[in-house]
């Protein structure tokens, strides 16, 4: 914690995406971006997340290419353990046929987990590293105009774009599955219905406003649900580290839970992610 | 944590990770499992295939020395039964030999001494002859006793 900030500057400052957004006068950043409104990118967080995507991909790519069907080495019995495991669950809960399901399940367990993963690098480290390289390349005055968050999942725009995809699917695979009759009639059908026409046409807006909520509810509480965990995670990092040399202790023992934290986050969206598919590519009514 | 572009962009790079996921992660790695699954399921079958074989083989190969044994046994015992036989055989051969050679002994050494009783008796008889000439001195006709005679060699 650097000791000429407050309290309040240090929290704002680890809370505080790095913005670009094209103005007038060019590409600004940060403060300058205040005005852009929608169309300013978080690039610590593009960067970051697209980066440890990578990783992932990295990883499992190379693993894949070096897979053989003999004796795994142990490396090979490593990442075939993880597909195992995300393919057990999907086997579990998704009773259809997809090729999609599976790899989607793998890429969104194993991406949310290194992007979690940051959570646990202490939360002064990479930020003082960025804003003393911004402060040595001449690119700013003080380390305290940089900003980076190490965390993409802290960011609610990366957590509601996986959200969002994931709704994508749910409302594809509705349709594919009932067509698009069968998901209007889902959607405006239950939970009330009545053998009366009138009456019948009488709940259609009732049970169209619940079954819409319900729809919408889940790449929300998706988003927020990761969002929140990581987002609280963060802050309480964050509140540790700002008390001085007692952190240490604290730091670790909340570290050591956040490792649980962590993994289970990723686990519940993608749990959760094929439980909503399942559901929407089977006839539940 | 206002919303903005990020999203947009995060949403594009979700796409595209699950895509490459889907395209060229996921396949061989599900497939070196499955195809690992399958070898060692195989591997697993022919084994148990090889080890059913193995008893069966037993079974018969253990068949096939009873049987065998039965045989030698058999084979033995007809053995065995000839050679009594054979022994049979002979022993009576032999005992029927002996029995004829002694029986033409016998009948030889019976018809030695029937012509050495026939001499002894000619000879006896023209003893008794002679002894009878000299008891009866010239009186006694060989011709007209003659008869006598015979039945006194014959009394002897």
């Amino acid at each position: 914690m650097a000791a000429e900030q407050s309290l309040q500057g240090y929290i704002q400052h680890h809370l505080t995406n790095a913005k670009m957004c094209s103005t007038d006068s060019g590409i600004a950043f940060n403060k300058a971006c205040s005005e852009a409104g929608f169309w300013a990118w978080n690039i610590d967080t593009l960067a970051w997340s697209i980066g440890l995507g990578l990783v992932f991909l990295w990883i499992f790519k190379g693993a894949a290419n070096k897979a053989t069907t003999g004796v795994p080495g142990k490396w090979q019995c490593f990442i075939e353990m993880v597909v195992e495991f995300v393919d057990s669950n999907v086997k579990d809960t998704f009773h259809g046929k997809s090729r999609l399901i599976a790899p989607l399940a793998l890429t969104i367990f194993v991406w949310v987990f290194l992007m979690n993963l940051m959570d646990l690098i202490p939360v002064d480290f990479l930020p003082a590293l960025a804003g003393q390289v911004g402060v040595l390349s001449g690119a700013v005055e003080s380390s305290h105009d940089v900003y980076m968050k190490i965390v993409p999942t802290t960011d609610i725009n990366l957590t509601l774009a996986l959200g969002l995809g994931v709704f994508a699917l749910i409302v594809f695979y509705s349709i594919k599955v009932k067509g698009v009759m069968g998901f209007i009639k889902e959607l405006t059908l239950h939970p009330f219905s009545s053998n009366n026409m009138l009456v019948q046409i009488l709940f259609i807006p009732v049970n169209f406003l619940l079954e819409f909520v319900t729809l919408i509810a889940k790449p929300i509480s998706l988003a927020l649900r990761l969002f929140g965990n990581l987002y609280a995670g963060e802050l309480i990092f964050i509140l540790i580290a700002a008390i001085g040399l007692f952190q240490l202790p604290l730091h670790f023992v909340w570290a050591v839970f956040h490792i649980l934290v962590i993994v289970l986050q990723a686990f519940i969206f993608m749990m959760l992610t094929i439980v909503y598919l399942s559901m929407a590519s089977t006839d539940s009514h | 944590m206002d919303i903005n572009a990020t999203l947009i962009g995060e949403l594009v790079a979700f796409i595209v990770f699950v895509w490459f996921c889907m395209k060229f992660v996921w396949p061989p790695l599900n497939g070196a499992i499955e195809a690992r699954q399958k070898k060692i399921e195989d591997g697993l079958a022919a084994s148990d295939k090889a080890e059913k074989d193995l008893e069966l083989a037993r079974q018969k190969a253990a068949d096939q020395l009873k049987e065998a044994k039965a045989q030698a046994a058999e084979i033995i015992d007809q053995a065995k039964k000839r050679a009594t036989q054979i022994v049979d055989e002979e022993t009576s051969r032999g005992h029927e030999e002996r029995e004829n050679i002694i029986a033409q002994g016998h009948s030889e050494i019976e018809a030695e001494r029937n012509r050495a009783k026939e001499e002894l008796r000619k000879q006896v008889a023209s003893l008794a002859v002679i002894g009878a000439e000299k008891i009866l001195e010239r009186e006694i006709n060989e011709a007209a006793h003659g008869d006598i005679v015979e039945k006194l060699v014959a009394e002897l």
